[in-house]
């Protein structure tokens, strides 16, 4: 099966640049299976689909062809019932030996069967096959909640309430409780259980706001993405806009950008596949930082961004390395890159050095160049990048020649390399079109 | 022009990297050439045989810009002149350094050419170092030590031999050329 084209019946989903499903507004993911394959059980005339990976959202089955890139979705809402995972007992255990490991006549395969009604009206009877090894309990148990949660349903305005009776039913439990004598041992052991069980209700009481708050940062996301539309319908409309305005406009920009991503990939909802999951999630998300910061970033900057955008599920460094470091395995247009001196930077494929170089050397042409060299905060301004990856430039560009370096109280700077044009045995004179001649008439003034 | 003394200092000893030993090798090379060229020119043109490292050269600074060399920087620079054997340590600790603008060999040769030249035979040490004959030349100045080997060498080769005086004062050298 060369794509999910085949499953017509069903609709398609779109993917993003890096394979990872494209979620609507408010869709979080839930659970990750790595490789499946969906058979229609009763109509023949439907088309199977094999060797996805199965993502399972708040609003739906996700079926992705990950080599090329293509997707079908399943609404839950469409989901009539779901029956229990259980495998097929085969009659024939030689058969499963002569059967190839995506067939689904093997007896190792856990199915999911599923009654769906798609529209207009038709009823089908439709089985996930889990072809690969994973905790398909979790992920049924996951299914059953999201089609009983209808997140579907929910509109994004209203503002769910839950968790409100809650405290006030504890009081009333604890009144009726039989008093116990409160001297004695007893009377110890018994106020450390009442402490005990009322400490495991408050904590109860917590999670229940917790997942109120929860869904008010969702709201807050959505708000945020709604903002961050108008803003750039805004600014392509707006011709005439002053600096100040645009600068603010920038500035609110950035904050939103900081808060852009709804559904993180946790260990939970993807497992195994965590860093594989994660590193494409980073790809995708680093994509509009880069190009901001004109193709190249320190990791450390890569870092604070994304886990201010996950807002919780905060990933650790290693996690973030070692997501980086998956990237050579995969087509994306990103990589990670690692200074001599030990800086390690995200950029873009397309980078190139060749291109800095040469902005480096025409910025250190410039008459007070000649005169006073150029510090790392200077080319980071002409530059417009960060003065740490500033300086990793001029580094770079001093060790290929075209730089040389000033070392004095007043600091660090670097002057072009007028050492190649010094002819040795001429120390006096020199060519009257060249750079050192430039360098003696304006340099020196 | 920039001067030091009478001595004309080429433009780049007014560009602030020429200061700063350079860590990357082929500029490096570069540097240390024109460095060690600067200081045998200046050498030779100052009458200068020996630098001391403890002490201010004018060479090793720049006021008009600024810049000195550090103490790392002038010792490669010296060093390389000794691997090139136009120097020499005069110290174990290379505080002090005897500059061979003229290889011994050269000063021999400048010697035996000048006696020829002025048909002279006997010459006392001292005035080949400060007589009347040899005012206005190279030989005028030159670091004794210099001298004597640059004899010995002659001496070697059967074209002078030296003699001891009435008293050390008095070393003379007779030429056969």
């Amino acid at each position: 099966m060369s794509s999910a084209a085949a499953a017509d019946w069903l609709p398609s989903a779109s993917v993003t640049a890096s394979g990872r499903p494209v979620l609507s507004a408010g869709e979080v993911e839930r659970n990750l299976l790595p490789l499946v394959d969906l058979e229609p059980e009763e109509n023949p005339r439907l088309g199977a689909l094999r060797g996805c990976l199965l993502a399972l959202t708040s609003h739906r089955l996700i079926f992705l062809h990950e080599s090329s890139r293509s997707a079908r979705g399943l609404p839950l809402a469409t989901v009539v019932h779901a029956y229990p995972p259980h495998r097929r007992h085969s009659h024939n255990p030689l058969r499963s030996l002569f059967s190839s490991s995506s067939s689904s006549s093997s007896s190792q395969h856990h199915r999911i069967r599923l009654q769906i009604s798609l529209p207009p009206a038709r009823s089908e009877v439709v089985a996930i096959v889990v072809t690969c090894k994973a905790d398909v309990d979790v992920f049924f148990g996951r299914l059953l909640e999201a089609i009983r949660a209808r997140a579907w349903e929910v509109s994004p305005a209203a503002a769910p309430s839950t968790g409100a009776p809650v405290t006030e039913g504890a009081a009333p439990a604890e009144d009726i409780a039989i008093r116990m004598p409160v001297v004695g041992v007893s009377g110890i052991l018994r106020m450390e259980q009442e402490s005990w069980e009322s400490a495991g209700q408050n904590l109860q009481d917590a999670f229940q706001d917790l997942n109120a708050l929860m869904s008010k940062a969702k709201e807050m996301m959505q708000l945020a993405e709604k903002m961050r539309l108008k803003l750039l319908t805004n600014s392509s409309t707006e011709s005439n806009s002053n600096d100040e305005e645009m600068g603010s406009k920038q500035d609110m920009q950035d904050l939103l950008l900081s808060v852009g991503i709804v559904s993180p990939v946790t260990k939970e909802t993807a497992g195994a596949l965590y860093h594989q999951q994660l590193s494409l999630q980073l790809a995708d998300f680093v994509r509009i930082p880069l190009e901001r910061a004109g193709g190249m970033m320190a990791l450390v900057d890569v870092y604070c961004l994304f886990n201010r955008a996950r807002g919780t599920e905060l990933i650790s460094p290693e996690d973030l390395l070692q997501a980086c470091s998956l990237w050579e395995k995969v087509d994306v247009p990103v990589m990670l890159r690692k200074f001599d001196s030990g800086v390690k930077v995200i950029q873009t494929k397309t980078h190139s050095d060749e291109e800095v170089f040469a902005r480096i050397s025409s910025l250190a042409q410039k008459p007070d160049a000649l005169q006073k060299g150029i510090s790392p905060s200077d080319a980071a301004f002409t530059l417009g990048i960060a003065p740490a990856l500033a300086k990793e430039h001029l580094l770079n560009a001093e060790n290929k020649g075209l730089l040389c370096r000033d070392v004095s109280p007043d600091g660090f700077r670097f002057f072009v390399n007028l050492f190649n044009e010094i002819d040795s045995q001429n120390i006096y004179t020199q060519n009257p079109h060249g750079l050192y001649h430039t360098w003696i008439t304006v340099g020196m003034a | 022009m920039q001067r030091l003394g009478d001595f004309r200092l080429p433009p780049f000893f007014n560009y602030p990297p020429y200061f700063t030993l350079q860590p990357v090798r082929e500029t490096r090379e570069k540097q240390v050439q024109l460095w060690k060229d600067l200081i045998l020119e200046y050498c030779r043109s100052q009458k200068i045989h020996t630098i001391s490292l403890e002490e201010d050269f004018p060479l090793f600074s720049n006021p008009k810009i600024e810049r000195s060399l550090s103490h790392e920087a002038k010792e490669v620079f010296l060093a390389a002149l000794v691997s090139e054997g136009r120097a020499e340590w005069m110290d174990k600790g290379h505080k002090r350094c005897l500059i061979l603008w003229l290889r011994i060999q050269d000063w021999a040769n400048l010697i035996i050419n000048f006696v020829k030249d002025n048909g002279l035979e006997v010459m006392t040490i001292e005035e080949i170092r400060s007589g009347i004959d040899t005012r206005g030349t190279e030989l005028e100045g030159i670091e004794r030590s210099v001298l004597m080997r640059a004899l010995r060498q002659l001496e070697q080769k059967g074209k002078a031999a030296i003699f001891k005086g009435t008293s050390a004062d008095d070393e003379g050298v007779k030429f056969s050329v």
